[in-house]
């Protein structure tokens, strides 16, 4: 096993983990703006069960749910077993949508009352003072908690590896096989290097915001 | 008929009774100050009036057009509602300016957005006028809503910065709010609110979160809208101003209120005892 050989099956690996990744984070960011929309309506009913179900997927292991997902439309109704990146994309969409939900609604509701009611006397729509009044101040306040969230992602796609998705981690570990360890430390370097860009990425985004506070 | 008139607005939240019939009127051009102790009503009323909570008895009549009825209004559309609040501007005690836009933004945005509603109407009109006048063409619409759109944008730009000129912030038009002080942070917001050309202007202790050598320069721009005779309710607790400034004054305690008249009969003749000992304990406070 050379380092070559070891390099382009990480890489293999590693495409799987960027899929889970982007997929998942190009779902979950608009898929937790309807849930925040359902966990703070007016409407009770709707917000009593939208807040109950974030409450279980936050409080239940992610890898739990990726076993639920996978495994139990087979079991308990006989469906066919979905593909095993589509239940984690499901698994991953739907946890991650719950979190960041939860992000988004401590950002509206630190903005003040003043905000809502300065654009209201300014004769504006509810939807105008939501999207030119308070969404970019609340896009300045969840930066920093949506940055620690998204680095924690790419370190949770490793949990796919549970229903035997082929992500970088299951790679490495199976090196162990032929008295390999190295390639465990080499899979680290990959998260490190993944986090690294996303934490300048952040980094630059926050500077970019710097221009007004909130 | 007076320009402004209130009749017997009552307010309740939960179980106290916040404001119990008050009722006053206002001629065009006059400056009214609300003074009064604390948690006696004054931004309660001026939240009604300007639609931000609805009183749960009283009308409110302006320039004639009947504005507020209760019960009626509980069950008015909020679109209702939006275009009978442009009749009154308010400044915050708070500024609460929109900190992601700059001073000139600030002062247009709302403007704009009025804007984009009426040529969103305007099309439609156009539209409709299309399925029977031949002479109304596709070009023909999209250049009369692109030339009125410029001229309308321009406009908007003009009376901003008119109104940057005239609050004396000129300099600071690019600048963002927190890189202004609490006095020009209260003038961008007195140009903001002017900005949507209220009938009425009203202020919530505009001078009350600023430091005391910034409040001179609030109420200088304020005293300048007086000379355009501008109609404005001040509610404030500066007595000096009250006094100078007002063409009447009214003063409120428990929700009522007890005494009206001029800066004269209020300050130098105040007749009942809660008004006596309410300056009296203004006098005393400013010799501590
Ligand atoms: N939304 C609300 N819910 C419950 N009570 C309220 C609400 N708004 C105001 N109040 C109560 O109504 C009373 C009058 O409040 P208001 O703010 O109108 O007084 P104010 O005259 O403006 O006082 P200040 O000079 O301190 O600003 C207070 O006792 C306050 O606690
Ligand atoms: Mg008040």
């Amino acid at each position: 096993m050379d380092f070559v050989t070891v390099t382009l099956k990480l890489l293999e690996g590693f495409l799987t983990t960027c899929e889970i990744f982007f997929l998942t984070l190009v779902s979950a960011l608009p898929l937790g703006l309807l849930v925040v929309f359902g966990s703070m309506s007016k409407f009770k009913p709707l917000k009593i069960i939208v807040r109950g179900i974030v409450w279980i997927i936050r409080g239940t292991p992610l890898m739990l749910q990726v076993i639920i997902i996978y495994y139990v439309p087979g079991l308990v109704f006989n469906l066919p077993l979905l593909p095993r990146l589509i239940a984690v994309f499901f698994a991953f969409t739907i946890n991650y949508a719950c979190y960041f939900s939860e992000i988004y609604r401590s950002g509206i509701e630190s903005i003040s009352k003043g905000q809502y009611e300065a654009g209201q006397v300014l004769g504006m729509t509810k939807g105008q003072v939501f999207f030119r009044v308070i969404f970019m101040q609340v896009i300045k306040i969840i930066v920093p908690p949506m940055s620690n969230e998204i680095i924690t992602l790419v370190k949770d796609t490793s949990l796919a590896r549970v229903i035997l998705v082929a992500e970088i981690l299951k790679y490495a570990e199976e090196f162990t096989a032929y008295g390999l360890i190295w390639p465990l430390f080499y899979s680290g370097v990959f998260y490190l290097l993944f986090v690294g860009v996303l934490t300048l990425i952040f980094g630059k985004i926050e500077k970019k915001l710097s221009y007004y506070k909130v | 008929m007076a320009y402004l008139d209130i009749e017997n607005f009552c307010k309740k939240f939960d179980n106290t009774e916040v404001l119990k019939g008050i009722s006053f009127s206002i001629e065009k051009g006059e400056v009214v100050s609300i003074i009064g102790s604390s948690g006696s009503g004054k931004t309660t009323l001026l939240r009604c009036m300007n639609f931000l909570e609805t009183p749960d008895e009283g009308k409110m009549t302006l320039d004639g057009e009947r504005l507020l009825q209760c019960p009626q209004i509980k069950k008015e559309k909020e679109s209702v509602l939006r275009s009978k609040r442009l009749n009154f501007g308010l400044v915050f005690q708070s500024f609460n300016l929109f900190p992601q836009y700059n001073v000139l933004n600030n002062v247009t945005l709302a403007p704009l957005l009025l804007l984009k509603t009426k040529i969103k109407e305007l099309k439609k009109s156009l539209k409709e006028k299309k399925k029977t006048d031949k002479t109304v063409t596709s070009a023909y619409i999209k250049k009369t809503i692109s030339e009125y759109k410029e001229e309308k944008k321009k406009e908007i730009d003009n009376d901003a910065k008119l109104l940057l000129e005239k609050t004396g912030l000129t300099d600071k038009t690019f600048n963002y709010p927190c890189q202004l002080s609490g006095g020009q942070q209260q003038r961008v917001a007195i140009a903001r609110a002017l900005a949507l050309k209220p009938k009425i202007l009203c202020f919530d202790e505009p001078t009350s979160a600023l430091d005391p050598e910034l409040t001179g320069e609030v109420l200088k721009v304020i005293r300048s809208l007086k000379n355009e005779n501008r109609t404005m309710i001040i509610v404030t607790h500066e007595m000096g101003f009250a006094k100078n400034v007002s063409d009447k004054v009214i003063f409120m305690s428990d929700g009522v209120v007890v005494e009206s008249g001029s800066p004269k009969e209020i300050f130098d003749n105040p007749k009942s005892e809660k008004l006596k000992s309410f300056l009296i304990n203004l006098e005393n406070k400013e010799n501590i």
